[in-house]
């Protein structure tokens, strides 16, 4: 029992963080039906700039949460400005072409962003430095830890924040309506394209900050850890319906629960035929279930366009 | 000058003098290149192996317009086939002409498990489930060295038997006709044997009906169904027809190299293969071949030109290779869809079919 309290813990905290990502694929998805392959990386660059700031300031003497936060603020605008150069650089252009097309240039964007990431820090992975201290309480026999804490409602504020933009202001109302039939957004009145940019900008600024808070929790940063990151995040978008942001949300939570829970008991359901070292195939054994069962995931309203 | 060139383009034996003459070059090129070292005619043979892949996969996303992210699972599962059959590890050595076609079989096998539950699906969730697909073959290869060692793990499989046929072994040198024939121009030889039967097949394919019916479906799938194609049985097959030409390409790969590890078959590989079809032109075979030759020599002209200009200038390396080689595969990819989505050399019905945008 121990150790299922303590997996669904550190199953929530990945779940959140899977969350946050797979928001960005899922608003790209829902307002232009365009896999954003390149999103991973975006967590990366976010990770990776946050490095460097805590690196600079951390002998400055500032109180840590400062650190953190001047760190969290520098990483979100460079990340949007890297969504908003991709959209406008690899997507804008293609509006239109074929689905094979833009998805090629999002594997471009991606391996750009990789080794531009690798030239500038390194192709090491980074320790990321821990100048905030842990603190872990214990109950019901587990443990959870200030940084999980930290991430849990990091996570809940931020997408409640975009729950509230999505659905409660003008903008999210010109977001749901573009998505909706860009045609006819275009004829009250939207600006389709500046609309699109918007979205690509949010999902960059919700993996910026992802990105910051899976690094404090693995405590290491590398320039590769955008893409199984993205992948995984991806599936959560599928598991919860794509283009649904409940659903993302909800695809995301479960799918870390899922992985938490697979780790820690795959040993003894297999006799220890399979290890832990397999957690990594959980989220795409999810992916395929999903699609096999109920292409439009759990929350999906759309049933899947099957064209 | 022009004229009389011209005068002998339009002579009926025109097409078979150009023939005969690429032929030549093609059957001296190894000993040219083992005059400037033997590590051209390995690079080469190498290159001929990502043809061999590029085809394959071209099969699939060129033919049948299916973008498949993880195809180097089918060449990690052709060549681990391989390794398994003919190496100390089980103690198992048959001969390669009975394992390539039983890798290729298997490779085909699993390109319709992975295919039959996700082909009914859109294409983007296809390159994401081939994707994750890629990961968990190349998860597996590294995990399945217990509780029973099948593949043994990261360390791989060493010491795997060189194709041998009747006398020749090679692995070794021979002498010939007054030449030497060493294993990698043997392998040469062979690997541009079998590129012709590939070539060929290809050619064949993509003027069959089959052929025809993946272009139809490329084209627009609903309409293909209305006339009457079995959409989902017709991608599965150019599923299955890719993955066989990986896993050929695959056991040919492990005799080569006598040694495979789970670290050949990342997903940067499935990437490179991707990077080729897609530059060279995809859905057009010499364009695939041509994008495939580029970029398996661009990585080593890489280092034989900007390691050293480096060092003269800033008298250290500052970018590596390997990093400038990813930097041009990414921003080729970018610019071949954004200005040039046909490719370097277009199959003229993709050309027309990229260039009509939908409102």
């Amino acid at each position: 029992m121990d150790v299922f309290i303590q997996q669904v813990i550190n199953g929530l905290t990945l779940g959140a963080v899977y969350a946050m990502v797979a928001l960005g694929y899922t608003m790209v998805y829902g307002i232009i039906q365009l896999i954003n392959f390149a999103h991973g990386e975006v967590v990366m660059v976010g990770a990776m700039v946050a490095f460097s700031v805590i690196g600079a300031l951390a002998p400055s003497g500032l109180p840590p949460l400062a650190i953190v936060l001047v760190a969290a603020g520098c990483a979100i605008p460079v990340c949007m400005l890297i969504g908003y150069a991709m959209e406008r650089a690899a997507y804008r252009p293609l509006r239109g072409a074929p689905r094979l097309a833009p998805l090629i240039t999002a594997i471009g964007v991606s391996i750009i962003l990789q080794h531009l990431a690798m030239l500038i820090w390194s192709r090491n992975p980074l320790a990321f430095p821990q100048i905030i201290k842990v603190e872990s309480y214990h109950f019901a026999g587990a443990t959870i830890t200030s940084v999980q804490i930290a991430i849990l409602s990091i996570s809940l504020a931020m997408m409640a924040g975009l729950a509230a933009l999505v659905y409660r202001t003008r903008l999210g109302t010109a977001m749901r309506a573009t998505a909706h039939n860009p045609q006819v957004a275009g004829l009250m009145g939207i600006d389709a394209n500046r609309i699109i940019a918007l979205t690509f900008v949010i999902g960059a600024a919700l993996a910026a900050v992802a990105g910051v808070m899976v690094a404090s929790y693995y405590g290491i940063a590398h320039y590769a850890m955008g893409s199984q990151l993205g992948l995984k995040a991806f599936c959560a978008a599928v598991l919860g319906g794509i283009g649904n942001i409940p659903g993302a949300m909800l695809g995301g939570v479960l799918l870390g629960v899922v992985e938490a829970l697979g780790a820690g008991y795959i040993g003894d359901l297999t006799g220890n035929m399979f290890g832990s070292n397999y957690q990594d195939v959980f989220a795409f054994i999810v992916l395929i279930a999903v699609l096999v069962l109920r292409p439009s995931g759990l929350l999906g309203e759309r049933v899947g366009d099957r064209a | 000058m022009i004229e009389s060139l011209a005068r002998l383009k339009r002579h009926a034996a025109a097409p078979w003098a150009g023939a005969a003459i690429v032929a030549l070059a093609l059957l001296a090129l190894p000993f040219a290149l083992a005059a400037v070292g033997t590590a051209w005619v390995r690079i080469t043979n190498l290159a001929i192996l990502f043809v061999f892949l590029s085809l394959g996969l071209n099969i699939v996303v060129g033919f049948a317009g299916l973008l498949d992210l993880g195809y180097v699972a089918f060449y990690a599962v052709g060549a681990y086939v391989y390794a398994l059959l003919a190496s100390p590890h089980f103690g198992i050595h048959w001969p390669f002409w009975a394992i390539l076609p039983l890798g290729a079989a298997v490779a085909a096998l699993f390109g319709v498990l992975i295919g039959a539950p996700t082909l009914k699906l859109r294409g983007d969730y296809l390159a994401i489930v081939t994707l994750g697909f890629g990961e968990i073959v190349r998860i597996f290869l590294n995990n399945l060295s217990q509780p029973v060692n099948i593949t043994n793990g990261p360390q791989g499989i060493a010491r795997i038997d060189p194709f041998r046929l009747g006398g020749i072994d090679f692995s070794k040198s021979d002498s010939f006709l007054g030449l030497t024939f060493s294993g990698p121009i043997k392998y040469y030889y062979l690997l541009l044997a079998v590129l012709l039967a590939v070539i060929f097949i290809n050619v064949r394919l993509q003027n069959s009906r089959i052929g025809r019916a993946w272009e139809a479906i490329r084209e627009d799938e609903i309409a293909a169904r209305a006339m009457g194609i079995d959409t989902t049985r017709v991608k599965l097959l150019a599923f299955a027809m890719g993955a066989t030409f990986g896993g050929v390409a695959g056991g040919m790969f492990s005799a080569i190299q006598g040694f495979v590890s789970p670290e050949s078959f990342v997903l940067v590989e499935s990437i490179m293969v991707v990077s080729m079809v897609v530059l060279g032109g995809m859905g057009n075979i010499w364009g695939v071949i041509l994008g495939a030759v580029l970029l398996s020599f661009v990585p080593e002209i890489l280092r034989f030109t900007v390691e050293p200009a480096q060092k003269q200038l800033f008298g250290r390396m500052i970018i590596e290779p390997e990093v400038i080689r990813m930097l041009i595969f990414g921003f080729a990819l970018v610019l071949v869809m954004t200005l040039r989505p046909g490719g370097l050399w277009p199959s003229a019905v993709r050309k027309r079919e990229l260039a009509e945008r939908k409102p």
